[in-house]
């Protein structure tokens, strides 16, 4: 079942062709996959986030003008949301739409999976009006060109990236000591001053998630004094093009605002950092890269996915030492996991996610969506949006998370509507053996062949217990 | 300075609105014998910390405004002010609803709670906020779920006693008892000759083939529910424009149907405002009146059940007393939490404050925790549920003897 395993645990699930692929040699077949950036398989005009962060921009403005002239007295938040959404829904559908393709057409799954793991771990969620358009930038260009890369790389090119500054909120935060700070401190002095409106300071929001979600973990060793030093350190951390003073930058690029940050060496985790600038932040992402509690972190996580909702400790303590030993060199800390026993379990089967599921069976029926309302439809459906987990946690990787009645349901109408539409001529129990290999059970070609159409018969595939594990 | 007057020696009260209810807080509910399985419990759950200090700003303490400054609800009477409680405390202005409840004596409003978790990450807040352990790691199961297995035995059918409205269980409600799942998204008539042959397909494996079976069963309560409660679609939208609203719609059309659960789990997100939350305006604001509107549309959905139903309200911590430097609040810790229904024994504040000056916050920045959340869930699985104090005390909430329940929450 070696085959099986390296194309439905680790893979995105079989393709026509891909079991056979793999069954020379399962571990070669992955390894060979994780050399190397990742790009989407498909050839998609995507806008890049610097271009749709313009495009947001020139939105805001449309609504400033449009807030201005109008005479009414509270002038439609509905326009200017709307204005600053049609700005974004094209791209958000475009990068939906390919992101999909992608994970049907691709012959590197085992990549392709690890971005989508990697994207998950560093999620952005387009519900933010903000992040909307720019969610999937996020994944094609600081995850896909750094998954077979160095951990640091990753951490870094993610951290600076506009949707994830945005996500978190650090554009904006401050240092009280900064340049900006103290210019509009001094203009409140004197004789007839008044409080300032706003008062300048930091948010704590990418620093804290930073330690607790991408590095760490939550039971990392920090104390609030280092989440507070943290967010002091990147501060100037934002997006190049805002409104009035902060229009410097190239819109929409990260831009470092040394106006902004707070000057000086400052202290994390008991270690004393004099960086000065940018340099600051770029020192601790280094470090906390080469953290045994981020280590442990991300095997951890890894081993979840790949293996177990309970991850094996004997597999999390492989794969961590490898991130250890290696400096955090990813290839080595995948082939870790590969190596590991625990991973070639014909029994630890981890049941599918909504988007493991969709995926798996575009592959399985050799079809590619054509168009972003199928996607976007199909996911709406199965309760897992694209690119919007809600929280920067990501969406939960564990089967009791998706195991919900009512969620079994939605899958069973969405098969039965797949059925329907399935059209391919391939008799359903040679899917089912194309797809599923030595893992489809008996029962379920008994049921196939008695099944009174092949779109009953595909629903039923779809559906069986073999399929909706991995 | 604040002067709330003592009510007893562990916890002073605030007991206002119907004012005659503070005369008879202090019957035991022994006095009136349980009849049976007739109490409806739903819980909300906020996620993402809601700011307590703007549901429920304590315009009275004199350090709120300087604190909390831009996004500070003013005294009620001022333009866009609170909505009063008492002299101390009010409810957010986009909290109509609510606030006519507790002037009908049907809502608790509890402020300086927290559950026993005191560091700030969103998702181990959750988890002991759902667990009911003080830690977020040590048990899969959630307390509403465990607090189900030892329930008196009621009306509704064994196992489907209880009801997620969502498409999968949230931890509150995971453990050994089987609940059903149950999202606002309507499943359009699936094929019965297609489920009738996964059910056969499920039949060796008794993890599908219970789900599979109580889907088909939640879609036969739905389809007899919409039957007898029939709504056009442009009504139901119309009538509950907003999503905590449709989500609240579905868990009462679920509850009034014949054999449904008595307990409800609701989710709401959308709390975690670093930026720019806005005052008696803006983002913050707005989702308070889609929870306002959502809680009214559960009372209006449930009509006949409303005296019979108690809702909690509750979120994972609170927030920076202080605004930070986008015009929003960190993670925090105390915040407020509410009770609601009619079997509430309502129009009282409980709140034993302390304060917003630097030297009375927690770790100089957060409102400290008074009151743990554990003593309110319990109050209400004891006197409402009538679930045994002794397994509440050992099974549903180990490790919570500090955690003493309140009492008179409940309407005799």
């Amino acid at each position: 079942m070696q085959a099986e395993i390296a194309v439905l645990r680790f893979g995105l699930g079989a393709k026509p062709g891909d079991l056979a692929a793999a069954a020379q040699e399962p571990r070669a077949w992955l390894l060979s996959q994780v050399r190397g950036p990742v790009p989407l398989a498909v050839n998609s005009p995507l806008a890049p986030s610097d271009q749709i962060y313009a495009g947001l921009l020139a939105a805001r403005d449309e609504r400033q003008k449009i807030k201005q002239t109008s005479t009414a007295e509270s002038p439609d938040a509905k326009v200017v949301f709307n204005a600053v959404r049609e700005a974004y829904q094209p791209h958000y559908r475009a990068q939906v739409l390919a992101r999909a393709q992608s994970a049907a057409l691709t012959n590197r799954p085992f990549a392709e999976r690890l971005v989508h793991f990697w994207s998950n771990h560093f999620a952005v969620s387009a519900d933010k009006g903000v992040v909307f358009g720019l969610a999937g930038t996020l994944e094609n260009e600081a995850i896909r060109p750094h998954v077979a890369g160095r951990f640091v790389d990753l951490l870094t090119a993610v951290e600076q990236h506009p949707a994830m500054i945005a996500f978190l909120d650090n554009q904006y935060s401050v240092g009280k000591d900064s340049t900006a700070a103290m210019r509009v401190a001094s203009r409140f002095r004197g004789a007839d001053a008044v409080t300032p409106k706003r008062q300048f300071g930091i948010n704590e929001n990418l620093a804290r998630e930073i330690l607790e979600l991408h590095t760490l973990g939550v039971n990392g060793g920090y104390s609030q004094a280092d989440v507070t030093s943290f967010a002091q350190i990147i501060t100037g951390w934002s997006i190049g093009g805002g409104k009035g003073r902060l229009a410097d930058g190239v819109p929409g690029r990260f831009h470092f605002r040394d106006n902004l940050h707070e000057p000086g060496p400052k202290v994390f985790l008991g270690k004393t950092y004099t960086e000065q600038g940018q340099r600051q932040g770029e020192a601790v992402l280094a470090d906390l890269a080469r953290r045994p509690e981020t280590a442990n972190f991300i095997a951890t996580k890894l081993v979840r996915h790949f293996i177990a909702d309970d991850p094996p400790p004997a597999a999390v303590d492989r794969v961590a030492r490898a991130f250890l030993k290696s400096g955090g060199d990813l290839p080595q800390v995948y082939a870790a996991l590969i190596e590991s026993p625990e991973s070639w379990d014909e029994e630890a089967r981890k049941f599918k996610t909504p988007e493991d599921f969709v995926f798996s069976t575009l592959r399985a029926l050799n079809v590619s969506p054509a168009q972003p309302e199928e996607v976007i439809r199909t996911f709406d459906l199965l309760g897992q949006r694209q690119y919007t987990p809600g929280s920067p946690a990501g969406w939960p990787d564990t089967s009791k998370s998706w195991d919900g009645s009512d969620a079994l349901m939605h899958r069973v109408l969405w098969a039965s509507r797949v059925g329907a539409k399935y059209e391919s001529g391939v008799e359903p129990t040679d899917l089912a053996a194309a797809t599923l290999g030595g893992y489809a059970r008996p029962e379920t070609l008994t049921a196939l062949r008695r099944a009174t159409s092949s779109g009953q018969a595909v629903a039923l595939l779809l559906m069986s217990p073999e399929f909706q594990r991995r | 300075m604040l002067r709330p007057s003592p009510m007893n020696s562990s916890r002073r009260r605030f007991l206002l609105g119907a004012g005659a209810l503070a005369a008879t807080a202090t019957i035991p509910n022994a006095l009136f014998a349980y009849t049976g399985g007739s109490s409806r419990l739903v819980v909300v759950i906020l996620r993402g910390a809601l700011d307590g200090l703007a549901a429920v700003p304590p315009y009275g303490d004199p350090d709120y405004p300087s604190l909390h400054r831009e996004l500070a609800i003013a005294a009620p009477g001022a333009p866009d002010g609170a909505l009063a409680l008492n002299g101390t405390f009010g409810l957010h202005p986009a909290l109509s609803y609510l606030h006519e409840r507790f002037a009908a004596g049907e809502l608790v409003v509890f402020d300086a709670v927290a559950s026993p978790y005191r560091d700030r990450s969103h998702f181990d807040g959750q988890n002991v906020l759902e667990n009911g352990l003080t830690k977020p790691i040590g048990t899969a199961d959630g307390w509403l779920n465990r607090a189900l297995a030892a329930l008196p035995r009621g009306e509704g059918r064994p196992g489907e006693r209880a009801v997620a409205i969502s498409q999968n269980v949230p931890l509150i409600l995971r453990g050994e008892t089987r609940v059903i799942s149950k999202s606002p998204q309507a499943t359009p008539d699936v094929d019965e000759d297609l489920l009738a042959r996964l059910a056969d397909l499920y039949s060796k494996d008794d993890w599908f083939s219970a789900r599979l079976s109580e889907a088909v069963q939640t879609e036969k309560m739905v389809d007899g529910a919409a039957e007898s409660n029939a709504m056009s679609k442009e009504a139901a939208q119309a009538a509950y424009p907003n999503r905590v609203g449709a989500v609240a719609r579905m868990a009462s059309e679920l509850m009034r149907s014949d054999g449904g659960p008595e307990i409800a789990v609701i989710e709401a997100s959308g709390w975690d405002t670093h930026a720019n939350q806005g005052g008696a305006k803006g983002i913050l604001a707005t989702r308070l009146a889609g929870l306002d509107q959502g809680l009214k549309s559960l009372a209006d959905g449930l009509g006949p059940l409303w005296p019979h139903t108690a809702v909690l309200v509750v979120t994972e911590f609170g927030r920076t007393a202080a605004v930070n430097g986008t015009r929003g609040t960190d993670h925090g810790t105390g915040s407020c939490a509410f009770l609601l229904g009619g079997a509430v024994r309502g129009g009282q504040v409980i709140a034993d404050w302390p304060g917003l000056r630097r030297t009375a916050l927690l770790d100089n920045r957060d409102l400290k925790p008074t009151l743990d959340l554990r003593s309110v869930f319990k109050a209400v699985l004891d006197e409402h549920m009538h679930v045994d104090a002794n397994t509440l005390a050992k099974r549903v909430f180990p490790d919570s003897s500090g955690a003493r329940p309140l009492q008179g929450l409940i309407r005799a």
